[in-house]
Parts: structure tokens; sequence; C-alpha cells
């Protein structure tokens, strides 16, 4: 799958664009350095983290996607770091968990 | 690839503008077509440490040297010093306060990772003076 999917998957909505890129895996976990340390290059990045740090970590660790769970806020200069940065956000009212199903599931990981 | 120095000033206690000299660094390393895991591992390692200099320090320096081969990074605070590396270095292990902790901040990851992504690391620390950080990362 790449990131252009989310538009069409239930449960999701596309919240900052970008250039389309691969999906490889999806990552959970809301502490920082914890993502920065494991989360693989081109991972869905699952999270509640909406936060410019997040941010900076997805640019950094270069994951594909943040996937906002539980509906999280997601931070007003998060949203224009991201946009400015290049760094995909997806939002979805699902927890990390569930959503990291539905990402496998279309991408064929399971 | 020309070699290539450069020198960032890390502010203390502005959570939001640390990250930008990680974020600098990658974009110079990109456009000299640097292979992308190399970055990647640059990326990551300098980034652990500017927060580290942000958020327990009180801010800092970092230098840093590309080479051909290798890049080389140096970062200097004159911070609290750290009274124990070894605890330090332990995973898990932080003093980070409340404030940065609701930020994601704190999951005492910082050190390991950064040891983890550099191929060579070195930490050394007076407490009152201040820390020194050294890291190589290899590009392939
Ligand atoms: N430059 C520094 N000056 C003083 N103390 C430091 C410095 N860098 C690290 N430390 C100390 O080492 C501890 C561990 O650092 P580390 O980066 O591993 O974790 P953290 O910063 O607390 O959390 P994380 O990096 O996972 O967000 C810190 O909590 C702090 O006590
Ligand atoms: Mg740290």
């Amino acid at each position: 799958m790449t990131t252009d999917d989310f538009a069409q998957m239930p449960d999701f909505t596309v919240a900052v664009p970008g250039e389309s890129r691969p999906v490889a895996s999806v990552y959970c976990a809301d502490l920082l350095s914890w993502a920065m340390g494991r989360a693989p290059a081109d991972a869905a990045w699952c999270t509640v983290m909406g936060n410019v740090n997040a941010v900076a970590v997805a640019h950094l660790a270069d994951v594909a996607a943040i996937v906002l769970c539980e509906d999280a806020v997601l931070d007003e200069d998060a949203r224009e770091k991201a946009a400015q940065q290049g760094v995909i956000i997806v939002r979805t009212g699902l927890p990390a968990f569930a959503a990291g199903v539905a990402i496998a599931q279309h991408a064929g990981l399971l | 690839m020309p070699n290539i120095h450069m020198h960032y000033v890390v502010p203390g206690d502005d959570f939001t503008r640390a990250g930008e000299a990680s974020a600098d660094l990658k974009a110079r390393l990109k456009k000299l077509g640097m292979p992308s895991d190399a970055v990647r591992k640059v990326a990551i390692a300098l980034y652990e440490g500017e927060i580290n200099l942000a958020i327990h320090a009180g801010g800092g320096e970092i230098e840093v040297q590309v080479f051909p081969d290798k890049v080389e990074m140096t970062l200097t605070d004159t911070g609290p010093g750290i009274p124990d590396i070894d605890l330090a270095m332990r995973a898990g292990w932080s003093t980070a306060p409340d404030e940065v902790r609701s930020l994601g901040f704190g999951a005492g990851m910082g050190l390991p990772n950064m040891k983890n992504y550099a191929d060579d690391f070195e930490i050394e620390s007076e407490v009152g003076v201040g820390t020194r950080v050294f890291m190589r990362v290899n590009v392939a």
C-alpha cells in the first residue's frame, strides 16, 4: 500500500497530505524516543501524540506517516510543521492497535 | 562529497525549536546525495542529543564535520552534568520533569538510541561543569 490509500480507507481521514510513499510496516508507540529508536523507515506510526515533537520524530526517523489515533488532538503548530516538512498525518478514531490492524490488513501484511 | 563543517547553537527549554539542527543537517546530507540509511542514522542520533541539550542542559552547541566516509558530531553543554553515566545510559532511566514527559519525552531511551545508531559513541560529563558527547556515523 501507499500513503495515498488512506484517503479511501474507512475510519481514516488525511489531515496533512503529502507526496505518496510506500507503507511497509506499522509501529505503535507514544513515547517519542521509543518511536525514534524503533519505528522502521516507511512505517505507519500509530500514536496519540499530535505535537510538533512527534512531527520532528516522524520526519527524522523517516516514517511513512503519522497515524493520529483515538481522535487525539493535532496541534496547529504541528499541522504547520508537518506540511512544511512533508510529513503526512492521517487521523482516525480507532485506538492504535485497531488502526494498526486495519492498515496491516489493507497492506497485506497479515 | 565535499568536507563540510556545521555549527549549531541549541536554545535551552525551547522544545518546539529543538530539532531544527537535526532537520537542517538531514536536509543538507540528503542534498549531498548521502545514502538514506546513513542520513537516517545521523538524524536520529543527533535529534536525541539535541533534545537532551534543550531539556537537560539549558541548551548547548553542536559541531558537525561531514567527510566522504563519515559524519562526526560533537555536542557540548555547560549544564548540570551527569552524576552517574552508567545509570544515565541505561534504557528507561530518566530525570525528565513532568512537563516534558507530557510532550512525549522522558522514556529514558535517548542516550541508548544515540549509542545504538552511532558507530562510535563517547560521553564525558562532570557535575557542575557540563557534558560532551561525540558521535561518529560511518557512511557505507
Ligand atoms: N546533556 C545532558 N546534561 C545533563 N543530563 C543529561 C544530559 N543528557 C542526558 N542527561 C541525563 O541522562 C538521563 C537519560 O537521558 P536519555 O536521553 O537517555 O533519556 P531522557 O532524555 O530522560 O528521555 P528520552 O530521551 O527517552 O526522551 C536524562 O534523564 C538526564 O538525567
Ligand atoms: Mg533524551
